[in-house]
This record gives structure tokens, sequence and C-alpha cells, in this order.
């Protein structure tokens, strides 16, 4: 006789350790796909998993097979018009529809093989190319702070969380109801007894067998338990993240000639590294984006990070620009603001003390954190030296140079570490 | 049996179940009629084991080649992804089972199936491939069904003990060149030995001694003092060509470790086991489908089955035999559902109605009990024989097989033969020779080895029909190498005994 079993439940995700496997032997080519699609996303866009795609070709699984040419006999299915002796010609693709022949190599004309990363995975790319400390790849990747709140009365739970007004209320209903039947069954007999008592007939049978009966009814009300088990109400509890509230980021990018597509994918990197921090500590975030030359524009991601302009360079327009819409629209009560200025160092010469006194005066009073890097610039110029005063007088300043994406991370390392504290 | 076929038509319509949904309850019912039936027609099985699973654990099954256990390897999980993907995309449908060939059988049928497909597979899969499993002579020569469960576990125990020990890298190494040699791991002649997981682990450590002992002693007679030529032409090494070329590698690679060793054991051990279903795909597939077909017509003729339930079964059957022709962009080959099918209901109209031209050609079928005949041809034959032996003139004409000749000498291709009586007997040659394993994958075998000098592994190819090898021979020698330990090339002989090689690694 067939046995019938039901195996749904047992041993899901026996593929976890092979996948894994896989991920782990083509670390090389996912990691660089996941760069490309990092690449493609928007900065507010990073938490999600991402369709990897990789050549076939590296990861075909060889075995012995014959090449084209020879001689080779081949049997196919429905014949229209040929008769034997024909001669037709090849088709263009080798081999003619006719896999009959067999061992064609696994994967063999497909270009690309994809795969889904999940959000975590992803996530564990990108955090490698920036080098950040394992302790801080946790507080990015998970929901960060939970508050406990209160989530009504549940029947089972721990002894220091019971709910003594409550389990007292629920025995109340409990004996109530275990002791409503018997307690008119013994009025009833009260009252025939007290009939009977009235009638003189005291010490007749039924009256002794009245009395029997109250007495075993009073014994069972009396038997009714007090507080039972199931009469406890624990309080419960359940954990809710708790961004606090809201915050806007400003992301200042130079665009002048000087910022190609390699910086610009740095300084990406480096905004959407602020960005994930944010979305682990507030509920609403709001992005800025500002670019400048020598006039700074307030644009959408997209045209921020897509073209260049020739010219010079004004970074304390960008500044300004950015003092004007807080003071607008951003009141510091109610919104925490953050900003990452991205450049490749070069400003005009006398605008570097401008944008100093800018930061000094009126726009970290108002800010939280203004993280600033300087990307692949060849000698530290003016703005860099008028940033280091800034640095060194205010807490609330990062600056970085930047070579490679393992460099960002420094800079937000104050913004991290208070975290932790 | 007109008998028959009249009480069945006076039995009154009484089905086991109205609608789709399934339930325990109704496959186990509908389960025991299948059976009922089966064994009616005389279908012997094992014992087999039906067992529920939801669509991510019918993708790990897949992933795994049908192996209820394995060892890690990323290939599987490479495999796992793509299934994954394509199943997500709803590029594919999962199969609607998979079963394996072990005792019990264990037979996977997917939730979401309705209960017509769960009876479709029931039928195919316990009854079907169950039967062929028991009755075929090459499963029941080189497989053991009892063995195979406890084996795997044995191997994928051992191989998480080597990587605690070596390393993953190391053993992932070593299972990429064993994978990538398993078609050249089987025995084609000799019969193996059974397969038995106690047996396995109280002889491993002795045979870990053992081998390494034998091995030593075939280098150490290798002093430099031998360099008589005559005492050299006596100890070629091997003797005979090897065509087994893991084996080859377990007995005598210098250089592996003991566990090396178990493991290519274990690769080889497991191509043997699916050897057979590489050979009877067409004879397998097509007695299952012919008998779910069969069973399940004769559930409806016995009114357990409703009408419904017969539509969809037959939908989905006629799509599972669907044979594209070879100019549709749909083809990829002959479709091994349908050509075995076919067969197989071919073979039973022989017996029962023949027609002239089937008693020429099968004389000893025509009008015999259908039953046995297909019994017998179940099981004596693999693909090749089977195709040859019973591939009849009607059903060529009906897929309207024609054999092509493609020769690199020629700028045309020939059509050699069509359906028609002058090419009835070349058709079915050249298709069973396409079903031939040993023209399929390339002929190669372990020739020599340089015992005397720098142990060099020639390895020879024999062409066949001038094929040549394909372009992944360079890094197939370098698995090679990497298991022999030393330099390995690889020559190609055609048809005048010509060697030229044509690789060499290490």
């Amino acid at each position: 006789m067939n046995r019938l079993v039901d195996r749904r439940l047992s041993g899901k995700n026996r593929s976890a350790v092979n996948r894994q496997r896989f991920l782990r032997r083509f670390k090389a080519q996912i990691r660089r796909a996941a760069a490309e699609a990092v690449s493609g996303r928007k900065v507010s866009d990073l938490a999600r998993g991402e369709k990897i795609s990789i050549p076939a070709k590296d990861l075909t699984e060889p075995i012995f097979h014959h090449g084209p040419g020879g001689r080779r006999n081949i049997v196919l299915p429905g014949n229209r018009e040929f008769i034997s002796g024909d001669r037709v010609d090849r088709p263009q693709e080798d081999g003619g529809g006719g896999g009959s022949s067999g061992g064609s190599p696994d994967g063999d004309g497909m270009d690309a093989f994809v795969f889904e990363l999940s959000k975590e995975e992803f996530m564990d790319y990108f955090f490698e190319d920036l080098a950040l400390p394992d302790l801080v790849k946790k507080q990015l990747a998970t929901t960060p702070e939970v508050k406990s709140t209160r989530a009504g009365f549940v029947s089972q739970g721990n002894p220091s969380s019971l709910h003594v007004v409550r389990s007292m209320k629920q025995a109340i209903g409990r004996r109530l109801a275990m002791a409503a039947g018997p307690r008119d069954a013994l009025r009833e007999a009260r009252e025939a007894l007290a009939e009977l008592t009235a009638r003189g007939l005291d010490a007749s049978p039924e009256a002794d067998a009245l009395r029997e009966d109250i007495a075993a009814l009073e014994a069972r009300i009396a038997a009714v338990p007090f507080i039972d088990t199931w009469d406890l109400r624990y309080a419960h509890r359940v954990d809710q993240p708790t961004p606090s509230s809201q915050a806007v980021m400003f992301c200042l990018l130079d665009v002048s000639g000087s910022m190609d597509e390699d910086r610009k994918n740095i300084a990406k990197r480096f905004f959407m590294l602020l960005y994930l921090f944010l979305t682990k500590r507030y509920e609403r975030i709001e992005l800025v984006f500002i670019r400048h030359h020598t006039v700074a524009k307030e644009v959408d991601e997209e045209e921020f990070f897509a073209s260049r302009e020739s010219g010079g360079t004004v970074a304390s327009s960008a500044l300004e620009l950015m003092h004007d819409i807080i003071v607008s629209r951003y009141p510091g009560a109610v919104w925490n603001i953050y900003a990452a200025q991205a450049s490749d160092g070069d400003n005009w010469e006398n605008d570097s003390s401008r944008c100093r006194e800018l930061l000094l005066h009126d726009i970290l009073p108002l800010t939280q954190y203004f993280a600033y890097v300087e990307i692949e610039a060849t000698e530290p110029q003016s703005l860099w030296h008028e940033y280091e005063k800034v640095s060194a007088a205010s807490q609330r300043f990062a600056m970085q140079r930047i070579l490679t994406l393992e460099d960002i991370y420094p800079v937000f390392r104050d913004l991290f570490s208070k975290k932790e504290a | 049996m007109p008998v028959e076929t009249e009480s069945r038509v006076s039995t009154p319509r009484q089905p086991l179940s109205d609608g789709s949904e399934w339930t325990f309850e109704l496959i186990d019912r509908y389960d025991r009629e299948i059976a009922r039936v089966a064994a009616h027609y005389g279908l012997d099985t094992y014992p087999s084991q039906i067992e529920i699973i939801s669509s991510e654990q019918m993708i790990d099954a897949y992933s795994s080649a049908g192996m209820p256990v394995g060892y890690h390897h990323w290939s599987y999980g490479k495999q796992f992804l793509s299934t994954q993907k394509n199943y997500q995309r709803g590029r594919m449908g999962l199969a609607y089972e998979i079963v394996i060939n072990s005792s019990p059988c264990i037979a996977y049928l997917m939730e979401e199936n309705t209960m017509t497909m769960q009876a479709l597979v029931i039928a195919h899969a316990a009854y079907g491939h169950n039967s062929f499993f028991k009755g075929n002579y090459l499963f029941r020569t080189w497989t053991d069904a009892e063995g195979i469960l406890d084996y795997l576990v044995f191997a994928r125990n051992f191989v998480a003990d080597c990587e605690q020990r070596h390393g993953e890298a190391a053993v992932e190494e070593l299972l990429d060149s064993c994978h990538a040699l398993m078609n050249y791991g089987v025995d084609r002649y000799r019969r193996p030995a059974r397969l038995s997981m106690a047996k396995e682990q109280a002889r491993q450590t002795e045979r870990e001694a053992y081998l390494q002992s034998q091995v030593n002693d075939l280098w150490r007679t290798l002093p430099s003092r031998h360099t008589d030529a005559q005492e050299k032409a006596a100890t070629r090494f091997p003797a005979e060509p090897q065509e087994n070329l893991l084996y080859f590698i377990e007995k005598n690679a210098p250089r592996l470790e003991p566990w090396q060793r178990e493991i290519v054991r274990i690769a080889r051990k497991i191509a043997q086991y699916f050897y057979p279903q590489r050979q009877t795909q067409v004879m397998n597939e097509g007695w299952a489908t012919f008998w779910h077909y069969t069973l399940l017509n004769h559930l409806y003729e016995e009114g357990k089955l409703t009408d419904g339930f017969m539509m969809e079964f037959l939908q989905s059957h006629t799509n599972v035999v669907y044979q594209p022709p070879f100019h549709s962009r749909f083809y990829s080959g002959i479709n091994p559902y349908t050509l075995g099918f076919a067969m197989f209901q071919d073979l039973r109209r022989i017996c029962e109605h023949p027609s002239d031209e089937d008693r020429r050609w099968f004389p000893e079928l025509a009008g015999s009990d259908w039953r046995s005949s297909l019994d017998f041809a179940m099981r004596n034959f693999k693909d090749e024989s089977f195709i040859a032996q019973y591939l009849s003139p009607k059903l060529i004409r009906d897929l309207k097989l024609f054999a092509l000749v493609d020769d690199d000498r020629e700028d045309k291709l020939e059509v050699a033969a069509i359906h028609d009586d002058a090419g009835y007997r070349t058709v079915r040659q050249r298709l069973a020779d396409q079903y031939n394993l040993g023209n399929r994958e390339p002929n190669i075998q372990v020739a020599e080895v340089d015992v005397f000098g720098d142990r060099t592994l020639t390895l020879r190819h024999t062409m066949h029909d001038r094929r040549p090898l394909g372009d992944s021979t360079a890094e197939m020698l370098r698995h090679v190498a990497r298991l022999w330990g030393y330099p390995v090339r690889i020559e190609s002989v055609d048809q005048d005994g010509v060697a030229r090689q044509v690789a060499s690694a290490g």
C-alpha cells in the first residue's frame, strides 16, 4: 500500500546553502554587477533587492562534447516537402534546430544568467565597497530603535507582566457564571423549605431532603474557586519601530567641468550612505538637491547627476541657496537638517572665506551635521583650508578627502559613533 | 476485451469526486482505485511514498537533480536560482512531479495541483515510473533502489566532514572536476557492486589504507634502473584502455589524498546511479505516460471519473505529448514523451489490431497478448535498442520522420531517407543511433600513463564520423590534470588510426 506523507511544513530553503555557495563563487562578477546597479539607482532607493545579471559563459560547467564538423546523422520530425535524396541549404544557425545530437553544454546560447539578490544581500555588496565597520553595517541593515508599546491583554505571558485587576475581573465573571445554576437551585430549595416550615411540616422527610439538597448546593457554590489559572491576564507589549521624526537632507554637488562620471559615482555613494543613515533614524526624510557651478540651482535627482557644466566654481552660491531654502521651508524647530557636500575642491579663490563665514554663522547653527568630501583632488586648495578652520571650530562639521570608495566612511564616523553611544 | 467492455458500460456513473480541490482522503481514494486498476493490468511496483510538497520545495528538489538529500555545491545553487527565477516570472510551470528511483519509490506532488493533476501524477509516477524502475533490466543491474537513499546520506555527511577538515574551497575544486567528468565515471559494461551505507562506512577506512598502499606500490616500481626496453613494454600501464576515467583516477592517481579518492568515488557512484535514466529517457517517460493514459481511461470507463476530470486530464496529457515539427520555433529536439508514448500505444495497437504491414514487420507481435508484449519490451530494452526493435512504419509516417546527413565536406545537407518504403529501415536505425550514448558523447578513454617518464596521462579520443572535440576540451583537460596531479594530454584518433594531439594541460 502506498504511503501518503505531508511534507509541506518540513525542510524549506534546502537550497539556501547551495545558493550561498553560488554567490560566494561568483563574488567578483556579482559585485561588479551590484556596483553598476547602485549607480543606476536613486539616492533614496537603495534598500531593496536587485536583479543581477552575469555573463553565462563565466559559469558554465564544462563537459566533453563534440564540436561542429564531421559527419552527423540527424533524424527530425514533421517532414513537409522533402523526399529522399534532396539536398538543402544549411540553416543559418549551427545545427539547424537539430538539438537532438545532444551534449550541448549547460547555458549554451544564453547571454546572461539573471537572478535576484535579496535586499540584505544587495546591501552587503554595497557596504563591502564602502568598507563599513560591521557594527555600522548592522545598524544600517536592521530596523533600529523599537519602542515597546501596550497592545491589550493576553491570556498567556510572563509572570512579571501579570495584570492583577484584569485577572480579578475575569475571576468575578467566571465565579458568577459557574455559581449561577446552583444559586438558582439553592434559592428555590430554600423557598420550598420555608414554605414547608410555614405549613408546619418542618420535620417531614421532604424537608430533610431539601435540607440535604441545600447543604450540597452550598458546598458546591463554596467549591467554586476564587481565582483560577484561566482567569489570569497579562499585559501584552509589542515592539514598534520608532523613527523619531522628520529630517531634511541637502545634497550639494559641484557640477563644474572637472567632475566626471567616476567622481559623480563616488559622490552618489556618499549621498546614499548618509541617506541610509537617516532612514534608520527619521520617519520622514526629504531630499533637496542643489547643484552649482558659478550659480546654484535646486534640481530634481535626475538632473542632479545628469550633466556637467563648464566654467568656474563659486561654492558659496550653493550654501546661500541652502540657507534660503532652510529659512523658507524647513524651520529648525521641526526639522532635523543634514547636509552633504561633494566637490573636487576647486573654488574661486576669494569665495572660500565667504563659504567659511556662511557655514559658521548661518548654516551650522541650524544643522545637525554637515559632511564635506573632496573627491580625487590633486592638491588641497583654498576651500579645503578654509573648511579646516570650520572643522576646528564646530563639532557638527566633518570633512574628508576621497580617492576610493573606502574613504567615504570616515567622514561619517562621528555621526555613526554618536549613535552607538 | 469485449466482455469487460460490456460490463463497464453497464456500470452506473459514480465518480470518486467532483471539483478540483484535493484532500488527503481523496488522494487516498484515488490512489486505491488506481492501484486496483494497475494490479488488474499486472503492473509490478515498489511500494511508494507519495509526498505532498510546496512549490518552493519542488524548486529545491529540482535543483538537486531530484535527489532528496545531496551534498552542497554551488552548481546546485545556480540551478536553484535559475529555476526560481523562471518560475517566479511564470516562464515555466514546474514539472508536476518528480519521482525518485528508490525503494520505497518517492513521488512528489505539488500542493498547487488540482485533484485531476494529483491523480495524473500518481498514475504517472507512482505506478508508471515506479514499475519501470522495478522492471527494466538497466535499473535492475545498475542501481540499487534500496541502498540509494542511505548512500546519499553517507555522501552528504562525508563531503560535509571533508569540508570541515580540509576547507570548503579544496572540496569545491575537487567536486568541480569530478562533476565535469561525471559522464565518464560509469562502467558501461561491467556490473557494479551493490550500494549499502553500512558497508560503505565500514569499508571506507579499510579502503583508504588499501588504496593508498596500492597506489604507492604502482609508483614504487619505478626507480631509474628499470630502463630496460623490454621491461618497459611489458609494464605498459594501463594494460588495456580504460573507459571509466573517474574509476581510473580514483584507483591510480598518484597524488590524491584518501579523502579525495573517496569523493571521486562518490561522484562516480552517483553518475552510475543516473546512468540508466540517461539511457532510457524515451522508454521511461513513454511507459509512464502510456500508463497514466491507460489507467485513467480505464477508471473513466468504469464511471469513476467525471467528464470535467477527463477534459482537464486530456488537455494536460496532450500538452505533454505534443511534438512541434522541426521547422517550428518551439522545436527543441524530439520530445521523449511523444516518441515513447506513441511507441507503446503503437505496440498495443500492433498486438490488438495488426494491419498487414504490421504482420510483415512484426510477425511475432501481431495478435499477441499486448500486456505481456509490452511488459517484455519494458523489461529488456534501452532507448537505442527499443527504437531499433519496435519503431513501426506507421509511426514513422505519423511523426513524418526523416533523416538528414550533415557532412562538413558537402556544402549542402542531404536528406538520406524519409517516411516511405525505401526509408523506414534507415530512419529507424538512425533514430536508434541518435539515442546511443556512445554516439552522443565523444568516445574518450585512458590510453597510457608514462610511468617511466614524467607520469603524463594520455587520453585517447576515438573519432566517429570525423567529429572533432568541442571547444571545452582545454578546460576539461585542466580538470583531469587537477585530479591526476601530473600533465595530461588528449589525442584524437581518426578513422585511419592516425593520432593527433588536441590539447594538453598540467
